[in-house]
């Protein structure tokens, strides 16, 4: 592990809803490279979603609500870091919400200067490369679309990961093209949502990767769902569980919890 | 043509089943974004050509007042005429006055979205004026009674099948699928309309102030024929498409055929400017130019300006993985993909548009091959925004987003729903790992499992670790 000599950097943790409801791993993994990157990590308890579902359905009153929220929330902390170039995305969108005369505005920016995704965190703002974990098997990365188009975030997450020993990562063909998950997009255009992600899969199986990587859980718990009911046979899982070392746990949709293990 | 944006999800679910149309859309995933590609890759200076263009067109967008007026005293200077038409009925009255002014039987027809956007062929043949579409794509169309699906390959929906049979059909020929021979009976048919036509109509990619000429580019040259041969030429165009001199066209040029087809120029870029001068060889003797507003100068200076930049490369509609699911018919108005999404709102109302810019994950593709840097999904959200001010959007969307967002405004409350609704689901997903039928999530698991939660959230095991840490 690289212990930084300098002083601590302090990080609030951006949890993310899905992260926190669906798979907590991803936040403690989060928390883990953070850690191992020589930042002191807090979980500001007055954070909630990011606002994304107000924001994309037009509904600018509760995402200004939301935004004044999560910005109070993480004052005082030199980053915000979190696993979700999607949500990460929505903070950085914050500023829009404002005009130029509101105070909220400035705050809105400086929250979005100090708002990192966890990979381009560690690669972009503190240079980390000591990944230090081991994986066996073949990987192939989706590049979910916020993060990439709104954080240019491309070669952040396979740098991280050939750190990994034992990956090894082949590329699929249309990794940048959408699963089509969208947030509500997915119920709403249900239909279209489903050809979207069949294409995705099939574009997975045809990379003959075991596992299917990537950097957003809605995009990962869709494109899992889709191959469990397709049958197929290829695990899913967030970058962060990789390059933490944290894969002995079951992948996404597939857990088989220990019997000793109250629900 | 009919609106029928309002039944999108309908269309996009026909359109889905559709095995020839989406064969038909297979190619053109398989034909544009890799062309497109592959010309970017060659132009080094490519992004940089996209920076300038889009700030000449904002420039342009700031003063289109003054560069349409000066349009306007170019064209007249050349003999021609300018018609100010505020609307679709405007503009289609004043073509028919045009037309029969020349006594017009027949007018022959180049390649143009505005003419579809205003409607212009159903009303000239209720008019007793026979419009005859000589580009390819369109005069397949005409024969089936068809209407685009693309902005720039409007019969990309067929299959060649499809034209084989319109053929047969309408040219009493022999049946032919060698698309040789089916471009050969093409151009013998359309010789004699070119001939005959009394009028020619031609859209236009750009109005040029310092000159005072119209620009069309084609691939197929039937555009010249249209406004070469006829006694009279009739410019169809709509305002945003002034450009300031002809250098600042060749800037667009260069983007636009490579961000279309991934052409380094297109084929045909034939410029007219005004009535035959007494040395011309050819040329109209009669040059009117048609400017369409129909609701464009209502979005200057507003938030939806941006979309006015659009030079109608179709790049956004070829890389959109929306469109490339359901194909254009399936937006239900004239303009499809994620461009329309934009414009379509703004000319049948956000009423029956709604859907539209709805359909999409904001993914961001389209903005990122936009060669004017037209940031589509932010457009597109701010539709939802009026959407969700004038109280349209569906009642159970705004009753759940009200009740989420008082949780999620109180984050005790949120925490302990998110508890709750974790617990539920592992309940409910037992052992598996996954749910295949979720109660209120039908449009998620008709097609994918709902994976659970792995365990209790992440804030209870949080807390519950800080709890430990403090007791040691
Ligand atoms: S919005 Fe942009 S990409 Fe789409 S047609 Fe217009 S110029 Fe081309």
């Amino acid at each position: 592990m690289s212990d930084t000599q300098t002083a601590p950097i302090k990080v609030g943790l951006f949890v993310t809803c899905l992260a926190d409801m669906f798979r907590p791993e991803v936040a403690f993994a989060t928390v883990k490279l953070l850690e191992q990157a020589g930042c002191d990590v807090e979980v500001p308890a007055a954070q909630t979603c990011c606002g994304q579902p107000a924001f994309n359905s037009g509904d600018n009153h509760n995402s200004r609500r939301i935004a004044r929220q999560t910005i109070e929330a993480f004052e005082g902390y030199q980053y915000v870091v979190g696993p979700s170039g999607s949500c990460i995305g929505m903070l950085h969108h914050y500023p829009e919400l404002f005009d130029d005369r509101d105070p909220w505005k400035q705050r809105a920016e400086h929250l979005k200067a100090r708002a990192f995704e966890i990979t381009s965190f560690l690669v972009d703002e503190l240079g980390f490369n000591a990944i230090e974990s081991r994986f066996t098997g073949t990987i192939t990365y989706h590049d979910s679309c916020s993060g990439l188009r709104e954080l240019g975030i491309k070669q952040q997450p396979r740098q991280l990961l050939a750190e990994v020993a034992g990956a090894d990562l082949r590329e699929m063909q249309e990794a940048e093209t959408c699963c089509g998950f969208g947030g509500t997009f997915c119920v709403k255009y249900a239909d279209i949502s489903n050809r979207m992600v069949s294409n995705k899969t099939g574009f997975a199986a045809d990379s003959d990767a075991d596992t299917l990587v990537g950097g957003d859980l809605g995009c990962l718990l869709n494109m899992a769902g889709k191959l469990k009911r397709e049958g197929r046979d290829i695990q899913v899982r967030h970058v962060v569980e990789l390059l933490a070392d944290m894969t002995d746990t079951p992948a996404i949709g597939e857990a088989d919890y220990d019997l000793g293990q109250p629900l | 043509m009919d609106i029928k944006s309002p039944e999108f999800k309908q269309s996009a679910r026909i359109a889905l089943q559709d095995a020839n149309l989406q064969k038909a859309l297979g190619n053109l995933k398989a034909g544009f974004p890799g062309k497109r590609a592959s010309a970017v890759a060659r132009m080094p200076e490519f992004d940089a050509l996209r920076d300038q263009a889009r700030d000449l067109k904002n420039h342009i967008l700031e003063h289109l007042d003054l560069y349409l007026e000066a349009f306007e005293a170019r064209v007249v200077e050349n003999g021609g005429q300018v018609h100010w038409c505020r609307t679709s009925e405007d503009a289609r009255q004043t073509i028919l006055q045009i037309c029969r002014e020349q006594n017009a039987k027949t007018v022959t027809k180049g390649k143009s979205m505005v003419t579809e956007e205003i409607n212009l062929n159903e009303y000239l043949e209720e008019h007793g004026v026979q419009p005859v579409e000589t580009d390819l794509g369109e005069y397949i169309l005409q024969l089936r009674g068809d209407h685009p699906s693309h902005i720039i390959a409007p019969a990309i929906h067929l299959n060649l099948e499809d034209v084989s049979e319109a053929f047969h059909e309408h040219h009493h020929r022999p049946k032919s699928d060698d698309p040789a021979v089916l471009m050969a009976e093409a151009r013998e048919m359309l010789r004699k309309q070119f001939a005959a036509a009394d009028v020619g109509i031609t859209g236009a990619n750009f109005l040029v102030a310092e000159t005072g000429s119209t620009l069309i580019a084609t691939n197929e040259g039937n555009g010249d024929l249209t406004q070469i041969l006829p006694k009279t030429h009739i410019v169809v165009s709509s305002i945003e498409k002034v450009v300031p001199t002809l250098e600042d066209m060749s800037l667009f040029l260069r983007l636009l055929a490579r961000s279309a087809t991934g052409q380094e120029f297109t084929v045909y870029n034939t410029l007219s400017s005004g009535n035959r001068r007494p040395d011309d060889q050819d040329g109209p003797e009669n040059f009117h130019v048609v400017l369409v507003d129909n609701g464009r100068s209502d979005m200057v200076g507003t938030e939806f300006q941006e979309m006015l930049r659009c030079i109608r490369c179709s790049a956004c509609m070829n890389h959109c993985p929306v469109y490339g699911a359901v194909g254009g018919h399936s937006y239900g108005w004239v303009y499809p993909g994620p461009m329309g999404s934009v414009l379509t709102p703004q000319m049948i109302g956000i009423e029956k548009a709604a859907l539209l810019p709805n359909a999409s994950t904001f993914c961001g593709k389209c903005e990122e091959v936009c060669p004017v840097r037209i940031p589509l999904p932010k457009l597109m959200r701010h539709w939802r925004e009026k959407e969700f001010e004038k109280h349209l959007s569906p009642k159970a969307v705004r009753w759940g987003l009200g009740g989420w967002a008082f949780f999620a405004t109180r984050p005790g409350l949120y925490r302990w729903a998110s508890a709750g609704a974790s617990r539920f689901m592992r309940l409910l997903g037992g052992r598996k790992g996954k749910i295949r039928k979720l109660p209120l999530a039908g449009g998620w698991t008709d097609h994918r499992d709902m994976p659970t939660p792995t365990g209790k959230t992440f804030m209870q095991q949080w807390n519950e670790r800080q709890q430990q840490e403090k007791q040691r």
